[in-house]
């Protein structure tokens, strides 16, 4: 089992050299506020070692570091994985997990017995077996190219799992999590920085757009993002 | 054995906007009421406070303001000889729960149903002939019509704040307004909200169409607003945080906050939360109800509250299960086409696309309920001809900015790959540059579309659960291909970079993705007994002490959105039991 700490220290690294053209204008430089929450390794409460490699992994691959944003580590969307499923969500808040559990068609939406933790364990070892099987590797032990054909074949189906869930649901799983990860506001413990949030240009938790509405009707608004926690 | 409370003249299930509504009007006339709230409480200073509030995850997508479906759901299936499936998570429609109900969390759209609605079987056989109608299509006229509704639609807008524009003010159409609506006496409370770009560019395309757009009338309050019954409203703020969320502001007109707090002014009104009621009581004849018991579910005791009079409000879906675990009317058989509590289950249908332009500048964030512009020209238009698109109903056209909350909001142009540098570069390009238009249709009542009691599973109290049967049929689906041919139309008159195609909805109903909270029907009401289980006020025509408010008595469904329809009959339902039904107990109004 590789040692994860040296991995964190390079992302670091690594993301201080990419954020460092990618200012927006109007707001902290990148770097600065992705090295300030990088500064501590996150301490994972639910994913396993072998699980946050493969997280990790993931996320940097579907939100790689570019002009616009740091990579998914940086931005704490892994963070935001263990906090979900480990918390009340993952473990079945709002989901009616009572049987007889019936496959169902497909407009009847989710029918499986897990809660969202159980559906994300199950996957992350019947995809690690099937890796195994067919690489010899963990997921972040493949090339790029690898990284990407695995998520579409989890997409499509066209990969066979040996436990009774498809890939595509297991991938559905982990498609929300990164979108909630990267924009779900920071107090959850992903969009570090408000990373997400500059992304696409939303101002987060203002509390007024009264005037701004008619003011800036087909003009850009100005803004430094706001976060819950700025706004308390 | 269940402890028995002291008698009251009214206890009311559900306190939402028609528990609201007709608990403020019993109580101010001196009646004792009790209203039983199945949630907690809401106060605007605590639960939707800024910035706690403004919190995308646990009310945009994890709904934390909705029902609860690890306690409270229900089986759908889309015919019979399917096993219906318990709704496992909200998506679909998303019920509310707590003081305020689905009043908390909605967008605030108000319009006036008229006579077109209420008199719909009467207007279609005489235009378009009996044989129009569609044999298993059970369409049926309300008994009631818009004169009578009239003054109640505006005791409504003047309760929930309704800001707009007039179009009819008493068969004198206002340049501005909505040409087709139902004539009015008097004006908007409050003037209309400020549009957005994309409302603004909608409206100009449907104009050079020959179409007439106006805004769309909506509970946001576009300035500060003292209500009806004296309660201050505030200005709204165009936060992007309406639907699903509750309003910091008091703009948005909601139960808590209007109606039930001007209830609780009433010394004769007492509010109970955390009560679940499971069942409603009748005497041994089945003629009269004697009171509803109910679970106090922070004891745990199990209690019964006698009344005189008893008044479900529970939002359609819970108001057609009481009834049924009740045993109280016949239940609907589909196949014998015998009974009536469950029938005529209705919906919304519809039809979307995105647009993308790369010239502009749309700031999604900034939004309310109520900015959009709208045409009612395939809708309210009684001389739109529907024989060509062969559909009974219609469809409202609208465009505008209710929201950019970016977890569920980010769009990308057709063929953009779902992640990675690409879909990076194609969120970062479009998520300013993105209008939607939408049609929001008609669903008309069928044979096969019904509730009735799961045979297999069963709720936290355990009775059966209530099944849904529904899918949408011919008629939907030629209505919703029509409103898709026309968001084509003006979609692409428009210039865009790139549209996504506003595909039909032609496949089998599906409980996943929003489609709006709009459920009606279970409880219908009509002219006489044989066709309906309650009158246009919504007693039950066979236990004449039973009333029943909110959308299960609506026969068959609008395009346009439901609740101030929900609120006028409320409210005439209100005037009917303090005013006529007193002077004789027991008898039919």
């Amino acid at each position: 089992m590789p040692d994860p700490q040296p991995r964190r220290r390079f992302l670091r690294d690594t993301l201080i050299g990419a954020a460092a053209g990618a200012g927006l204008a109007g707001t902290p430089p990148l770097e600065a506020a992705a090295a300030q929450v990088q500064a501590e390794p996150p301490a994972y409460t639910f994913l396993t070692p072998a699980e946050a490699g493969f997280v990790e992994a993931l996320v940097d691959h579907m939100v790689p570091a570019d002009r616009h944003s740091p990579q998914g580590t940086a931005i704490g969307i892994n963070v935001y994985f263990d906090r979900a499923l480990g918390g009340n969500w993952g473990q079945g808040d709002r989901l009616y997990t009572q049987g007889p559990w019936k496959q169902g068609l497909p407009g009847q939406g989710y029918q499986l017995a897990l809660v969202p933790a159980e559906l994300f364990r199950i996957g992350a070892q019947a995809l690690e077996a099937h890796l195994q099987r067919t690489y010899g590797k963990a997921y972040a032990q493949l090339p790029d190219d690898q990284k990407e054909a695995v998520l579409h074949a989890l997409e499509k189906n066209t990969i066979a799992f040996d436990s009774g869930i498809r890939p595509s649901q297991f991938f559905a799983l982990l498609y929300q999590l990164v979108m909630e990860g990267l924009f779900a506001d920071p107090a959850y413990g992903g969009n570090a920085g408000k990373a997400g949030w500059k992304l696409i240009g939303f101002p987060g938790v203002i509390a007024t757009h009264a005037v701004n509405i008619v003011k800036f009707k087909n003009r850009p608004y100005p803004f430094t993002p706001v976060s819950i926690a700025d706004a308390s | 054995m269940a402890r028995t409370l002291q008698e009251v003249d009214v206890v009311i299930v559900g306190m939402g906007w028609s528990g609201g509504i007709i608990a403020n009007e019993l109580a101010a006339a001196g009646l004792t009421v009790v209203g039983l709230e199945r949630g907690g409480p809401r106060s605007t200073a605590e639960d939707f406070a800024v910035p706690r509030i403004r919190d995308e995850l646990q009310y945009g997508v994890r709904l934390g303001l909705m029902q609860d479906v690890r306690r409270d759901t229900l089986t759908v299936r889309n015919a019979i000889g399917q096993e219906a499936l318990p709704m496992r998570r909200m998506s679909s429609f998303q019920p509310g729960d707590g003081v305020g109900g689905s009043g908390v969390h909605w967008n605030g759209l108000s319009w006036r149903w008229g006579d077109m609605e209420f008199r719909i079987r009467s207007m279609y056989e005489e235009r378009y002939g009996k044989r129009f109608i569609p044999a298993d299509m059970p369409l049926q006229d309300w008994g009631v019509d818009y004169a009578e509704l009239e003054p109640y639609f505006e005791k409504f807008e003047r309760t929930a704040g309704v800001s707009g524009q007039a179009g009819n003010l008493g068969t004198r159409l206002v340049a501005g307004g909505n040409p087709y609506e139902p004539p009015r006496r008097s004006d908007y409370p409050l003037p209309p909200l400020h549009t957005t770009l994309s409302g603004d560019l909608f409206g100009a395309a449907a104009s050079a169409a020959g179409y007439q757009p106006f805004r769309v009338p909506a509970a946001n309050a576009s300035r500060a607003y003292t209500n009806l019954h004296g309660i201050a409203m505030g200005a709204c703020q165009y936060c992007g945080f309406c639907d699903k969320f509750g309003c910091e502001a008091n703009a948005k007109g909601s139960p808590h906050n209007t109606v039930i707090a001007a209830a609780q002014r009433h010394a004769g009104f007492h509010l109970r939360t955390h009560a679940r009621v499971t069942r409603v009581a009748t005497d041994s004849a089945g003629k009269l109800a004697t009171g509803v018991h109910f679970i106090d579910m922070v004891s745990g005791e199990e209690l019964f509250q006698p009344a005189a009079i008893v008044v479900l409000a529970a939002y359609a879906l819970n108001n057609t299960h009481l009834l049924l675990t009740s045993g109280i009317c016949q239940p609907y058989d589909p196949v014998a086409q015998t009974g009536l509590v469950g029938k005529n289950y209705c919906y919304n249908t519809g039809a979307r696309a995105q647009l993308f332009f790369s010239d502009k500048q749309f700031n999604p964030f900034m939004g309310a309920g109520g900015t959009s512009v709208a045409i009612d020209d395939f809708n309210a238009n009684w001389h739109f001809d529907r024989t060509g698109p062969d559909f009974i109903g219609g469809h409202v056209v609208l465009a505008g900015t209710s929201n950019g909350r970016p977890i569920e909001y980010h769009p990308t142009p057709p063929g953009t790959p779902r992640w990675g540098p690409a879909w990076k570069e194609a969120v970062a390009t479009w998520y300013q540059r993105t209008m939607s238009i939408g049609a929001l249709a008609s669903v008309m009542p069928n044979r096969y579309n019904y509730l009735d009691l799961d045979p297999t599973y069963r709720d936290a109290a355990g009775a059966p659960m209530l099944r849904l049967t529904f899918d949408y049929k011919a008629n939907e689906h030629r209505l919703s291909t029509h409103a898709a041919g026309i968001i084509d139309q003006l979609g692409k008159s428009m210039g865009p970079a790139h549209m996504t195609a506003p595909a039909p909805r032609t496949g089998p109903y599906s409980v996943v993705g929003y489609q709006g909270t709009h459920n009606t029907g279970g409880t219908i009401m009509g002219s006489h007994p044989g066709e309906s289980v309650v009158n246009k006020f919504g007693q039950v025509w066979q236990v004449p002490n039973l009333f029943i408010a909110g959308g299960s008595i609506f026969p068959h469904n609008s395009a346009y959105n439901p609740t101030a329809t929900i609120g006028a009959l409320a409210f005439m339902a209100a005037d009917a039991i303090r005013l006529r039904y007193l002077k004789q107990p027991g008898r039919l109004l």
